[in-house]
């Protein structure tokens, strides 16, 4: 197979006056599971119909295991879809919806009845064959939109938020089932989604959309623990922000003053996007500690007041507002053995280190 | 209480004028008497007699049939286009145009009747069973038009989407994905402009030639009193047929909605 094996140079699309996707460059490589993640109109879900070929480019192009796929309509694109709304063909049983696109290729009877079989044993629907399709559950439509991509064997499989009409425990279930099914299958599968957690935990690489723009495109880890911007930080998981005065420091360091914390000397590379006048600083609730007991030790301490607890069992979220800090931080604690859990408006021993701040532009 | 029975009383009245008429034809058709009144004088067939061996009548049917299937056909195809189109498709002045299409609705006949036979004279034409197409076709395809409208509406077009991406062309999804879908939709408008078509009279009248429809050639039979129990006789296997034309298509609607699950896929009733 090609590497990668999905280029997009340079995309724009306009609706009309409205432009939905600016100068969009990616490569997505052969075998991996990749996520197109941003909030609701941010043009993810315009980029995969883009790659599905339902929609043309306005400029730029893309590449697909090599091919250039200008005028090269859907139907004969090496891709195929999931549907939000598993478009299930109603008026046909469950075989038959899986075996449309084999009978579109005009393959012989006997061996569409095979592959089949074979991809409905594949999503864990042996033996439904026969069923209507209609009175199929949510999350086994989803399944047999899955049968009837993959019976293809596309060399992209797009998924458009196939998940969001889950409830939660199906939800999770089918997060599992189709990372395993992407291992077994070792097909290239896209997906778009809104919800951060879900391409956390499914995506090789992720790409951040923001406004018809990449914001980000890295692997999960880096995406969370080096976001390129405020914005890719805020919608990746939770981040306190505090006001930073930068002071020039050597050669490949910032020597900073961080509100409600203090000094502190910062490498480079913990300002993945560079520095300039409107940079704040960037702290994880899992990176700030609540300091109990005498003996409790930090590289650095700062203090402020608890202003709410949110018991959640295992984990503890406090809100606390650091001195001089106008607007209180999350911070997250493990409720350890022997740990105490602090009330509200008590005084608290925050720790922190150099290494737990990232300053984002 | 009171306000409770009284509209119980306006139900009974509107339902007896709106549907005792009807039932009077069948009453009339099997009376053995050429009068039209009661007290019933006995049963006969005599009436339909009478009209199997009525020649005129018999080509005036033809001449019918003729026209409602051909404009049901003619009428529900151009209505699947526009509301295909409205449904599918943005485009400038989409708007207007869709409009204009529903005129017709509320159009007089009268006014359309008189004008499509000055145009039709004008150009040469002929009057003939064809121009009477022309006038139903266009007093139909609003109603076909408005059917359709709302099968395609309904219709998810990621269904559409995803046989193209599974590899079909667009024509084979029409047909394997679209039709089956909307095919409800397209029996409700087929049934009701056969229905307009064959009991309209205006129109029919002033286009037709030398050949008159059914409507009309009742409406010619009726200067003639002692030919009225023959047309109650008529009135009443109309009655019928048109009861079981409804029934059938009702039934195949809801059979289809069975089958697929899609509760309003644009039938009629």
């Amino acid at each position: 197979m090609t590497d990668p094996i999905i280029r997009l140079s340079g995309i724009d699309k306009f609706y009309g006056d409205f432009q939905a996707l600016y100068d969009v460059n990616a490569e997505i490589r052969t075998g991996e599971f990749f996520s197109l993640l941003g909030p609701s109109g941010c043009g993810k879900t315009t980029l995969l119909r883009t790659i599905a070929g339902f929609e043309d480019v306005s400029a730029g192009k893309v590449e697909i295991a090599g091919q250039s796929m200008e005028n090269v309509p859907a139907n004969r694109r090496p891709t195929n879809m999931v549907f939000q709304s598993y478009a299930i063909f109603p008026h046909m049983t469950v075989a038959e919806n899986v075996a449309y696109g084999l009978k579109a290729r005009k393959m012989p009877k006997d061996k569409i009845a095979t592959e089949v079989a074979t991809a409905l044993k594949q999503v864990g629907l042996e033996g439904y064959g026969d069923r209507a399709s209609h009175a199929m559950s949510g999350g086994q439509r989803q399944r047999v939109a899955l049968a009837r991509a993959l019976v293809l064997k596309p060399k992209v499989l797009l998924l458009d938020e196939p998940l969001s009409a889950l409830d939660k425990k199906m939800r999770e279930q089918m997060q599992s089932e189709l990372r395993h099914l992407q291992r077994a299958v070792g097909i290239t599968f896209i997906l778009v989604t809104h919800d951060q957690e879900e391409a956390l935990t499914m995506s090789d690489r992720i790409a951040v959309m923001f406004e018809g723009r990449i914001g980000q495109l890295a692997s999960p880890q880096d995406l969370y623990r080096r976001p390129v911007n405020r914005k890719v930080a805020e919608f990746i998981g939770v981040m306190n922000f505090l006001d930073v005065s930068l002071s020039a420091g050597t050669a490949g360091t910032f020597e900073c003053e961080i509100a409600g914390l203090g000094k502190a000397i910062i490498p480079a590379e913990q300002a993945p996007g560079g520095v300039d006048a409107s940079v704040t600083a960037g702290v994880r609730p899992e990176m700030l500690t609540i300091l109990s007991g005498e003996n409790a030790r930090s590289e650095r301490e700062a203090s402020g007041i608890v202003e709410d607890v949110y018991y959640y069992g295992d984990m503890t979220y406090y809100d606390v507002k650091l001195d001089g800090v106008d607007h209180p931080v999350t911070i997250s604690m493990r409720n350890t053995a022997g740990r105490a859990v602090l009330s509200r408006q008590d005084r608290a021993r925050v720790g922190w280190g150099a290494e737990s701040v990232l300053l984002l532009k | 209480m009171k306000s409770g029975k009284l509209f119980k009383l306006y139900i009974a009245v509107f339902l007896v004028f709106l549907y005792a008429p009807a039932l009077l034809l069948p009453v009339f058709a099997f009376n053995d008497s050429s009068i039209v009144s009661f007290p019933l004088k006995g049963f006969t067939l005599n009436w339909f007699n009478v009209l199997w061996e009525t020649e005129a009548l018999h080509t005036a049917t033809k001449n019918s049939l003729l026209i409602a299937v051909s404009t049901a056909i003619i009428s529900t195809s151009l209505g699947i286009l526009a509301a295909r189109a409205s449904s599918r498709y943005k485009f400038r002045g989409q708007k207007a145009v869709m409009g204009f299409i529903m005129i017709p609705l509320v159009l007089p006949e009268i006014i359309v009747g008189v004008s499509l036979l000055v145009v039709i004279l004008q150009m040469g034409f002929d009057l003939s069973l064809w121009t009477i197409v022309l006038g139903h076709v266009l007093i139909c395809t609003p109603f076909c038009v408005a059917i359709l409208s709302s099968a395609f509406l309904n219709l998810d077009q990621s269904l559409e989407e995803a046989s193209f991406d599974l590899g079909q062309t667009k024509l084979a999804t029409f047909w394997l994905v679209t039709m089956p879908l909307v095919l409800p939709g397209v029996v409700s408008s087929m049934l009701i402009s056969f229905t307009i078509s064959l009991d309209e009279f205006i129109i029919a009248f002033f286009l037709a030639g030398t050949e008159p429809t059914l409507p009309v050639y009742i409406w010619g039979q009726l200067r003639f009193p002692q030919k009225l129990p023959s047309l109650m006789a008529l009135g009443t296997i109309l009655l019928i047929l048109s009861l079981t034309l409804l029934a059938t298509a009702e039934y195949f609607r809801r059979r289809s909605a069975r089958k697929t699950g899609i509760e309003d896929a644009g039938g009629f009733l």
